[in-house]
């Protein structure tokens, strides 16, 4: 930790950057001089980046967006840790007081196979909104809803569904299992949507498609609980179980549905 | 000045009662079959609640959808960062809330610069957006019986906001996001991410595509339909420094504009009361705390300047409740104008607290010893957890700082009644069109408008527009004048990279956003944009003369991205200020110092300036065209705002 109004000094970025999806990549080191402690660490590659440019040199490329921890658009593994060592903490909430000056910071872009790189930092997480296309949601065309209040949720399961529903889909989980699974990611989406009355209609199609899609692009989950600690949201984990649960019970019940047919 | 009426400004308000028009209007409007739908190409560009909901539902009744964004993936949009809620005149707490009352508050909360007929249209399908967002599972806030709970916020006495913890924003876009991706999945829909919309192209009067820029690739492609919706969100990162997501700009919206489509009182933009205060010279953005906030939190700074204690040591005979002194009616939940422009005062009296003295407290110590420290958690758990992570200041013990901040842009393209632009078959949705929250907005009410548009209302009138052209060829993207707009989008992103100069897009943005800010912020003077208007020409030219883009044109990159957005900026910066200099009355969030009464309130002047000013692009925007369309009020009677 750095004092409140005080300044880091004599910082080491090892930065990888890769010019395209083919390119062969490497680490550079750039150094940061002095910045302040109440910067944000996305605000100090913002500070490098502008040096860069005046000085000729092509700025670091690194998704971002909304800096508030909600839109999921930031990423990097800062010293081996997605989102760095804050816990619950998006890359873009993390400041530079949770570092000291004269150390050495490596940022990566997220390592996994159904996550390629783009250029630098920026990788492509379209594998996520293939597993929400192929289930992610109730079926409720615009237009024919009935009045809200017909549908009473029990407080405890609109809770439960909310805490699940909380995922801004960053790929942290992902980037952090050793396996590149997704299974946190599929869970939480799982699990908020079949946990309520609303969603129960699609409850075993759901799960079903939302699984095997997410296998054709990522690992398999073998219960590190990495992507837990990893997650900005602190979605537990208690998703991907109860995720299994409604897939395993899909293969009977869609088995089912099948003989009637 | 000019005040005809121009016929091109023509809203189309249907005929009859105001709680008819939106009905008459649907049983006159034109049908296109269901089997003819899929013979109309409609291209969305944006993918936040007003695009992500158009996108869906024009692909659910049948229509050729195709859906554009800049972000990764539509999730990103910045609709998300919404934290507070969605209003909906539900009546559910039986508190004495109807339509007509929503229809009230939003037009007085814009300080009647709104034009009646969109107004109640709005307060009217609020109710169905509740029931379309439960019915997509939204998990909203609820009580113990598993009904929906709410809550109230700014400019309103009864409680008819609708809510999911801090995150209303992030539920409701994934609600619209998970529809969208089901017509992804289907084939409804064909998206294009990562691509950003360079121009609009005009054909015979009509708008007949887009020409687009691919962020990955720097390739330039046109994509011709019968119809597109611009749903692009707000130009409130003029100011550099604003609440907004730091890829947020006005580049669709001004390109349109450039094209024809009139744009509609640039100066009126809203800064939001409750924001983190600037902490250092390298800050790139600023973070809201919810206004929700305000339901328990009291603001205060010390009676005395420069009394720097820490606040535990100011004892309560010697604070300053500002907005309970001076609002006491609607005390700490008084408008956010309002209430901005009292932090302001206080902080420019030298009151102001924290390190850099730029803000006031907001206190949660008598909320705590009511509620208890759990129901405050519950409430606004998150809010204190992401305070904390920004300030390094945990608000359970002493109170947050705040400060306003650019939040929203009330201001945007000129739409009629149908959300049209001036150009035919061009429409424009969300916080990118001007049309329903006049000169200031209410909270929870930018969720509710742009859920409205996207549902409720194009939907609708698109067809209106469409039924007509059954059959009829369309120009396609072989027409030359996609070719010219490809060849002038490619022209100006390689100008960016010839101009090799020394100095950045970001800082000419800072120092953009600096004067307007300075200059067309919360306080206005003459003299104050005059000067900015000497001074946005100067920059602009030098920005033109000494930036430096590296990299190339043909693979990511983000520079060369900012520099076509921070150009754009430039030019919407002088419009502000000349449709700020030209109002000369203070009303909502454009409040001109030479237009106050004599307690420092907004002075309006209904005579001359109950009119939208819908400026018209001739080549400069420090030449545009100030055109009139004249506000009638017929439902409410135009009255001085008071929240005492």
């Amino acid at each position: 930790m750095t004092a409140h109004g005080q300044h880091l000094t004599n910082l080491t970025l090892t930065i990888w950057r890769q010019a395209g999806p083919e390119a062969h990549g490497a680490f550079e080191s750039y150094r940061i001089d002095s910045i302040s402690a109440e910067a944000s660490f996305l605000e100090m590659l913002d500070v490098l980046n502008e040096r860069l440019i005046e000085e000729g040199r092509e700025a670091v490329v690194f998704d971002h967006d909304c800096r508030e921890g909600i839109c999921g658009t930031c990423s990097l593994m800062i010293d081996g840790q997605a989102h760095g060592p804050q816990k619950g903490t998006a890359t873009c909430q993390l400041h530079m007081r949770k570092f000291q000056s004269n150390a050495t910071i490596v940022i990566e872009p997220w390592r996994a196979t159904a996550f390629p790189i783009i250029k630098d930092l920026m990788v492509d997480r379209a594998a996520f909104d293939r597993i929400v296309e192929s289930g992610g949601f109730i079926t409720a065309q615009t237009g024919g809803a009935p009045d809200a209040n017909l549908i009473p949720v029990p407080k405890p399961v609109a809770d439960a569904a909310m805490d699940a529903a909380e995922c801004i889909g960053c790929g942290a989980c992902v980037a952090a299992c050793p396996n590149g699974a997704a299974n946190l990611f599929t869970g939480a989406k799982v699990t908020h949507l079949n946990l309520l009355p609303q969603g129960q209609a699609e409850r075993y199609s759901r799960v079903e498609a939302m699984v095997e899609t997410m296998e054709e692009h990522f690992g398999s989950c073998t219960n590190h609980g990495e992507c837990e600690g990893a997650c900005p949201k602190s979605i537990s984990i208690d998703v991907i179980a109860l995720m299994n649960r409604d897939y395993l019970k899909a293969k009977i019940a869609n088995r089912k549905q099948l003989a009637r047919s | 000045m000019n005040t005809a009426v121009d016929s091109r400004l023509n809203s189309k308000i249907p005929a009859g009662a105001i709680e008819d028009k939106w009905d008459n209007y649907k049983s006159d409007m034109k049908l296109v079959n269901p089997n003819n739908k899929r013979k109309f190409k409609v291209i969305v560009v944006g993918t936040g609640l007003a695009g992500a909901s158009a996108a869906a539902t024009l692909a659910e009744l049948g229509y050729q959808v195709e859906a554009f964004t800049f972000h990764d993936s539509p999730r990103r949009a910045h609709s998300i960062a919404a934290q507070g809620g969605i209003n909906a005149a539900k009546n559910y707490r039986g508190d004495g809330d109807s339509i007509h009352r929503l229809f009230y508050d939003t037009i007085k909360g814009g300080d009647f610069r709104a034009r009646e007929g969109n107004v109640h249209r709005l307060a009217q399908v609020s109710v169905d957006i509740i029931d379309q967002m439960v019915a997509q599972g939204v998990p909203f806030a609820r009580e113990y019986g598993g009904l929906l709970d709410n809550r109230s916020f700014g400019g309103s006495q009864v409680s008819r906001t609708f809510y999911a913890r801090g995150q209303t924003g992030q539920q409701l876009l994934l609600g619209a996001y998970q529809q969208l991706a089901r017509q992804i999945g289907i084939g409804g829909v064909t998206l294009h991410n990562r691509v950003e919309l360079v121009d609009t192209v005009v054909v015979e009067g009509r708008c007949a595509g887009i020409v687009v820029r691919d962020l990955l690739t720097g390739e330039i492609q046109p994509h011709a339909a019968h119809a597109v919706v611009l749903a692009t969100g707000g130009y409130g990162n003029v100011f550099f420094l604003s609440t907004n997501a730091m890829n947020c700009n006005v580049t669709a919206a001004w390109r349109a504009h450039r094209q024809g489509a009139f744009f509609a009182n640039p100066c009126y933009t809203q800064i939001h009361p409750t924001c983190i205060p600037q902490s250092d010279e390298t800050q790139s953005k600023l973070t809201l705390m919810s206004e929700s906030l305000r339901n328990d939190g009291r603001v205060w700074v010390p009676l005395q300047p420069g009394d720097n204690r820490p606040s535990a040591q100011i004892p309560e005979g010697e604070r300053d409740y500002i907005l309970e002194r001076l609002y006491p009616s609607f005390g700490n939940l008084a408008p956010r104008d309002i209430s901005s422009r009292a932090a302001k005062r206080a902080v420019d009296s030298g009151r102001g607290v924290g390190p850099l003295q730029n803000g006031v407290y907001l206190d949660f110590a008598d909320a705590i010893a009511r509620l208890g420290k759990d129901v405050v958690q519950e409430r606004y758990g998150n809010l204190f957890e992401m305070y904390e992570r920004i300030s390094g200041e945990n608000p359970y013990d002493q109170p947050m700082r705040i400060y306003p901040a650019s939040h929203y842009t009330m201001g945007g393209l000129w739409v009629d009644y149908e959300l049209m632009t001036s150009i035919p078959g061009l429409y424009c949705a969300g916080e990118a069109n001007f049309s329903d929250h006049g000169a200031n907005r209410l909270g929870a009410s930018a969720l509710m408008q742009g859920l409205a548009d996207g549902y409720f209302v194009l939907p609708y009138t698109i067809g209106n527009y469409l039924a007509p052209m059954l059959n009829k060829p369309m120009p396609g993207v072989d027409h030359p004048a996609f070719q010219a707009a490809e060849r002038a989008a490619s022209d100006r992103y390689r100008r960016y990279l010839d101009i090799k100069g020394t100095r950045s897009p970001d800082y000419f943005h800072r120092l953009l956003g600096k004067i307007i800010w300075d200059y067309c912020g919360m306080e206005r003077t003459e003299q104050g944009l005059e000067k900015a208007l000497s001074e946005l020409p100067a920059l602009y030219d030098e920005f033109q003369k000494d930036l430096r883009v590296t990299g190339d044109g043909v693979s990511t990159n983000q520079t060369l991205e900012k520099a076509g957005r921070v150009d754009d900026f430039f030019q919407l910066g002088m419009l502000m200020c000349r449709d700020a200099l030209e109002r000369r009355e203070s009303c909502g969030g454009h409040f001109r110092a030479e237009y106050q009464d004599d307690e420092g309130e907004a002075k309006r002047d209904d005579e001359n300036f109950a009119h939208v000013a819908a400026w018209e692009w001739t080549g400069n925007p420090m030449e545009s065209i100030r055109n009139v369309e004249p506000l009638e009020f017929e439902a409410i009677h135009l009255a001085t705002r008071s929240y005492k």
